[in-house]
């Protein structure tokens, strides 16, 4: 069994931690906002905030790992490419597969905004992944929430809560993740088909048992991976009878990065959340369909409130995800009553609204 | 016999309660009478019993909403109960209470066989899920041992496991959406049909929040489809710690199995008693490694998991021949706590998580320490998620042997807890762990959950006392904080 690989310079109460809980008591204190970043190649997401920046980048390294249980511990400030890099000398991997977006990308970057990769619909998303974590709350206290086992249910989770909450409820410090095999074989096969075709096809598949493990359409060409034992990606290929490509793991890593083409120009991009088999949406403009038609770029001229009616009458959500105004509501509003519930466990995190203020609703 | 005044007081407060309730529900939806209130003492954790003040049996959102208004109003606290086969005493009334009963939810509302996904009531059992999509080809993953007779909405407020999570995921991986009824009587939607929602992960924070959040009312899950091949391997082991490593060897291999469960060998002889499955009895420790997918897969790693049980020493492997003995292999490890009960007039059910190196510390200590209390204790585990159930054996009718019970299974969890594992894995803190809590968390985390609660329900009258304890009650318990064996802070305020 490998050994894990600790650093002890890193462990629970070290004095980063104890600075960090100074500065924003401090900052509590004194009710000075914090801008709260790790390598800040996600400066573009989520609402303009102002604040004092609170560099979290010192505060990296793996805690511990073992590869046998499935779990690795890290510090926020950890680079991707690094933690990755560890994981993948163990022939493991973050089974949600986080889009980086810059060389500089932290995990607790990737935890605060919770994005997920092309794996997500197939292997779970972020907070799918997450087991545990260590926050500081706007009391400057160090808490420890969940931990590092796969199954816990002591206490509300959490760990899971600040997952997508763009670091407005605290400051991540430490987070377990539960980590999957590198599958040993990977492929891809192609079809040219329309977009509705696309759609309905995915999700047909997606109710058999083939191991699908992403899924991408633009411009009339549908790219699906699928993943497993050796015999099994053969076996899948046989089943899905579609043009087997030789550069697919620099095409979903172009998918991912959002290096594909569709994302190439400065036109502001919106991410469409819908359920996944939701015929084609009556917007126009450029379209890329991830997650078997659960995730939607879109490009367009349409006015905000027109393609918010139309995504919410599909069940579903828009965010202004890229470009646009920064200083106007790029996450779908929520219903009064559910934003009395945010209101108030901004409340019971941060009553001094220190953290991120406005980032990801203006009144958060 | 005499009635004392507080019963004939009681009395009125039922009386006067119940016919508060019948302005919105029908007269048999109340139910006031002592006699009638009965089957409601208690969930799966029988040795906790309370009267509740008064039961209602709503059947419609609206009649849900009129209840949590009124008690709302009056300041009475409402503990909400699904089928009531919670193992923690997370449905264990409140005398001064009102107990919900979400029994007459039982309806699934749609399937929605191209997205994969289900709209169901909460009082919807779990098996029925799969029963009603197993036709098109799908199930709802999360098989918790109940799953005959638990109810989804009691899965989701515990957020439940089963046999099958190291692979398809617990409740909180395999449900999109909830309909909730707040504190005030509000309806709100938390999750989406799509596959995130926006705002916080509100989703994530009603999982497992034990009916302190808000009164569930309606659930999408997630269906999969049934996997076209499983085949199951039984591995002998004359040694507990050995079978405990092959555990970590079949995960090493980069194979998650979709089931992969271990008995000690008290367990093993008890079950095969009741189930006559074939087990072997001489051994330590039998595994059970489930693999699942298509047949392709399945052959792959079949070759692969012998192999591996095999180096890790087995003493003898068998592979179910067909589904029929498949099914037979499961039966013994799905009936263990029945077969349990056949050992002993009583058990206890423990629920501690570990990491999986420990398993044969862990189980080497818990083998002493029944040795201390002179208890009996039979092990069944979710091995490949560390998630222990050890079953203490003993009689309640001998006196002091259940209060030296429980005392043992605290130890346990205790113990879990200094090996960096949790408390309970899947079946809750309820009223049977809270003390427990006071040594997973401190003082400052204990007092973020309270503030959480708070954010929902600022009076306190969802399942108040429950699941997380207050700081005086941790100070009475002199429990100190233990984390993964470090040694107490000698600078910890005791509380």
């Amino acid at each position: 069994m490998q050994a894990s690989r600790v650093q002890p310079a890193l462990n629970s109460d070290n004095n980063i931690d104890k600075q960090l809980c100074l500065v924003v008591k401090q900052a509590a204190a004194e009710s000075t906002p914090l801008r709260l970043q790790g390598g800040d190649t996600k400066a573009f997401y989520g609402r303009a905030s102002e604040g004092q920046p609170l560099d979290l980048r010192g505060h990296n390294g793996v805690v511990s790992y073992e590869p046998s249980e499935l779990v690795v511990t890290a510090r926020a400030g950890t680079l991707l490419v690094d933690l990755e890099s560890d994981l993948a000398d163990q022939g493991q991997m973050l089974g949600f597969e986080p889009p980086h977006f810059g060389d500089g990308a932290t995990l607790g970057g990737a935890i605060a905004c919770g994005f997920s990769g092309p794996r997500r619909p197939y292997a779970g998303s972020a907070r799918d992944f997450v087991l545990g974590a260590r926050i500081i709350n706007g009391h400057g206290e160090l808490l420890r929430f969940g931990g590092q086992v796969m199954k816990n249910v002591a206490g509300y989770d959490i760990s899971r809560l600040t997952v997508g909450a763009m670091g407005t409820l605290g400051v991540i410090v430490e987070v377990s993740v539960k980590v999957l095999p590198i599958p040993a074989r990977e492929a891809t096969v192609r079809f040219s088909m329309p977009a509705a075709q696309a759609i309905g096809q995915m999700n047909e598949w997606a109710g058999q048992p083939i191991p699908i493990s992403a899924t991408c359409y633009h411009d009339g060409t549908l790219d699906v991976r699928v993943s497993g034992s050796a015999k099994g990606v053969d076996a899948a290929i046989i089943k899905l009878d579609g043009e087997l490509i030789d550069e697919g793991a620099a095409f979903w890593h172009g998918v991912k990065e959002h290096r594909h083409s569709f994302f190439a120009d400065d036109q502001s991009q919106w991410r469409i959340s819908v359920p996944q088999a939701t015929p084609p949406l009556p917007l126009d403009g450029e379209w890329l369909i991830e997650w078997g038609g659960g995730q939607r770029w879109l490009k367009t001229d349409a006015p905000t409130d027109v393609i918010r009616k139309q995504v919410e009458a599909a069940g579903g959500h828009a965010t202004l995800f890229r470009g646009g105004d920064r200083s106007g509501e790029v996450f779908h509003s929520l219903p009064s009553g559910l934003f009395n519930l945010h209101r108030n466990l901004k409340n019971a995190f941060d009553p001094q609204r220190i953290f991120n203020p406005g980032r990801l609703y203006r009144d958060l | 016999m005499a009635r004392t005044a507080e019963q004939a007081q009681a009395d009125n407060g039922r009386r006067a309660l119940g016919r508060a309730l019948r302005q919105w529900l029908s007269d048999d939806a109340v139910l006031d009478q002592t006699e009638q209130l009965r089957p409601y003492e208690c969930d799966g954790l029988s040795a906790y019993r309370r009267l509740p003040l008064v039961v209602a049996l709503p059947d419609t959102v609206e009649q849900v909403q009129a209840v949590m208004r009124y008690c709302a109003s009056q300041r009475i606290p409402v503990v909400a109960r699904g089928a009531g086969t919670g193992l923690s005493g997370g449905a264990l009334p409140l005398e001064n209470g009102v107990l919900l009963s979400l029994a007459k939810f039982n309806r699934i509302l749609d399937i929605d066989v191209l997205n994969r996904t289900a709209r169901v009531q909460p009082g919807v059992r779990n098996l029925a899920i799969s029963e009603a999509v197993s036709g098109s080809g799908f199930y709802y993953a999360p098989d918790p041992s109940s799953q005959i007779a638990c109810s989804i909405g009691g899965n989701v407020a515990e957020n439940a496991g089963g046999l099958h999570c190291l692979k398809y995921g617990l409740t909180v991986h395999n449900i999109l959406k909830l309909q909730v009824v707040t504190v005030e009587g509000d309806l709100v939607t938390i999750g989406a049909d799509s596959l995130d929602a926006p705002g916080y992960d509100l989703l994530a924070l009603m999982t497992g929040s034990e009916g302190m959040l808000g009164i569930i009312v309606e659930i999408t899950v997630r269906l999969l489809p049934k996997p076209v091949s499983a085949k199951l391997i039984m591995a002998s082991f004359d040694d507990i710690e050995q079978a405990g490593n092959a555990v970590g060897n079949i995960i090493a291999t980069g194979i998650i199995p979709g089931g992969l469960e271990m008995m000690d060998n008290l367990a093993t002889r008890a079950t095969e008693d009741f189930v006559h499955a074939g087990y072997d009895i001489d051994a330590a420790a039998i595994l059970f490694c489930e693999l699942d997918g298509t047949p392709e897969e399945v052959d792959d790693d079949i070759a692969r998991v012998k192999k591996v049980l095999e180096q890790s020493g087995c003493t003898d492997m068998r592979i179910a021949k067909d589904e029929q003995e498949r099914q037979l292999f499961w039966s013994g490890r799905k009936a263990a706590f029945p077969a349990a009960g056949r050992l002993s007039p009583d058990y206890y059910c423990i629920d501690g998580t570990i990491p999986r190196k420990k398993i044969g510390y862990v189980l080497t200590r818990i083998a002493e320490m029944g040795q201390e209390y002179g208890l009996r204790i039979a092990n069944v585990f979710h091995a490949g998620d560390g998630n222990l159930h050890p079953l203490i054996l003993y009689d309640g009718n001998q006196p002091g042997e259940l209060e030296r019970t429980e005392e043992l299974g605290g130890k346990i969890l205790e113990l879990s807890v200094e090996v960096g594992g949790t408390i309970t894995g899947e079946h809750g803190v309820g009223v049977e762990k809270i003390n427990q809590m006071c040594v997973q968390f401190d003082k400052s985390e204990l007092t973020q959950f309270h503030a959480l609660k708070a954010a929902f329900d600022p009076n306190n009258l969802l399942n108040p006392g429950k699941a997380v304890p207050t700081l005086s009650r941790c100070a009475e318990f002199g429990a100190m904080h233990v984390h993964k064996g470090e040694l107490k802070f000698p600078d910890l305020e005791r509380f």
